[in-house]
């Protein structure tokens, strides 16, 4: 664990190192878009490398995920709304404590609520029956998105195996995770307790992203279809999900950056 | 006489010039996606219902401005001769792109929800595509360029936030930058992407 932290700490201080050097560059006047679309972009510092991870995940997408999705579909639409209901139920011991994090108090409260009532009366959330009682469902936060709204800039941006694309920020926050950030981490594999095993954890992880995976079959198979490179296009989509949550955006039109779009005159 | 001739003359005249009057952004959606629903959902061959969607597409989408736009930086050095392939070029590439994204959809229910004016020239709908037994519900945005009022126009569609043309304006720039700038590639893309 120890090991961890050091990682940790030598990351957070080479990021705030990389934060200082943004810093630095933002007292410049940038007159055009061009400069302002250089300064918001996110760097792909090891793009040969990442490209050739990206195409062993797509290998593993193909020989692995892809089918048990597939296999999944089949399961009846209860069990998979249960299943994904119980995910989602999960993921809110770490959604409420960056809900704290962000200043998100409100929402902090109805995650509570809703984590409280659906792990009881949901039956290990199951059913979703917050909604029932008007405590809808809320957007998932987690240790990446609240270092986004502290001001920390995404750093390079890369690709893992397995996990998929990341940033330099978003692995710090995974980081926190094992770090003793997510209380199902902490009950399965970081303390010995009797009521859970390591396996539950790693079950939870594989279920989670088979769920995800089912459930974007069609998009994922137009995307493949219909992109020039589609390392490129997944890398667009993960930073463009990344700032619209970081930015807690519900309405689109805020997150495009309309300089260019002015630019274009047809009419 | 002559007078009442020509008063009832100019009267017609006003019924027969219907003026053009200005379109909603969210009656333009409404209307694209009725009309892409009875498509979808006909029994016609599949290569006839590509060709009414493209049909579609090329009244109320925005072809050569989407194309510029994902071009950013480049599209100021390209010449005459390269402008005119690469729309050639895009259009092609859009319309084979947008109707096999749509094809595959039976019968989708797409709701329109709102609309925000966000200056003269830009008016986002918002509408859901309703959650079928396999997908979840989506929310779909639709960038219409309103300079012209009469004639607006699809921009953009930002399907949970996630913007098309931005996706693939960075697609673009990527193959044009992973070869050294030469725009060449890219038109070498385009037209393995259409004949593939």
């Amino acid at each position: 664990m120890k090991k961890i932290f050091t990682i940790f700490l030598i990351s957070l201080i080479s990021q705030v190192l990389i934060l200082k050097v943004f810093a630095g560059s933002d007292g410049v006047l940038k007159a055009n878009n061009e400069l302002k679309e250089q300064s918001n972009e996110v760097k792909d510092c090891f793009e040969t490398v990442n490209r050739g991870i990206f195409a062993f995940n797509q290998g593993l997408d193909k020989i692995f995920f892809k089918p048990v999705a597939k296999g999944y579909r089949y399961l009846p639409k209860p069990i998979r709304s249960g299943t994904s209901n119980a995910l989602s139920n999960l993921s809110n011991i770490v959604t409420i404590p960056n809900n704290i994090l962000q200043g998100q108090i409100k929402e902090a409260g109805i995650n509570t609520l809703r984590f409280s009532i659906n792990t009881t009366l949901g039956i290990a959330g199951i059913f979703d029956v917050a909604s029932y009682y008007g405590l809808n469902k809320l957007d998932k936060e987690d240790y990446g998105q609240t270092l986004g709204t502290w001001g920390v800039k995404e750093g390079c941006y890369f690709v893992l195996p397995v996990l998929g694309p990341t940033t330099v920020r978003d692995s710090l926050g995974s980081i926190v995770n094992f770090s003793g950030g997510d209380a199902w981490y902490n009950v399965t594999i970081a303390n010995n307790t009797e009521h859970f095993e390591n396996s539950d954890y790693y079950y939870s992880r594989l279920t989670a992203g088979v769920d995800f995976r089912a459930k974007n079959l069609e998009a994922f198979d137009s995307l493949e279809n219909n992109s020039l490179d589609l390392y490129a296009s997944v890398r667009s989509l993960y930073l463009q999900d990344r700032k619209r949550k970081i930015l807690n955006l519900n309405e689109t039109t805020e997150t495009m950056n309309d300089d260019d779009w002015e630019e274009i005159d047809t009419q | 006489m002559i007078k009442y001739k020509i008063f009832y003359i100019l009267f017609l005249f006003t019924f027969l010039i219907k003026p053009l009057s200005a379109k909603e952004p969210s009656t333009l959606i409404k209307e694209i996606v009725d009309e892409a629903s009875i498509i979808l959902s006909s029994s016609d061959p599949v290569e006839s219902k590509i060709i009414k969607l493209n049909n579609i597409a090329e009244i109320n989408v925005d072809i050569d401005g989407i194309g510029m736009y994902t071009l950013g930086k480049y599209r100021k050095s390209l010449n005459d001769d390269q402008k005119i392939k690469y729309k050639k070029l895009f259009k092609s590439y859009f319309l084979k792109s947008f109707s096999s994204r749509l094809v595959d959809y039976s019968d989708p229910k797409i709701s329109v929800i709102s609309e925000k004016k966000i200056n003269e020239k830009y008016t986002i709908v918002n509408t859901i595509l309703e959650a079928t037994s396999k997908n979840p519900e989506i929310k779909i945005d639709w960038r219409i360029y309103t300079k012209n009022p009469e004639r607006p126009l699809i921009r953009d569609l930002i399907v949970e936030g996630l913007s098309l043309a931005r996706t693939q304006k960075e697609e673009f720039k990527s193959i044009i930058q992973n070869n050294e700038g030469d725009i060449n590639y890219l038109f070498k893309s385009l037209e393995e992407f259409i004949i593939k």
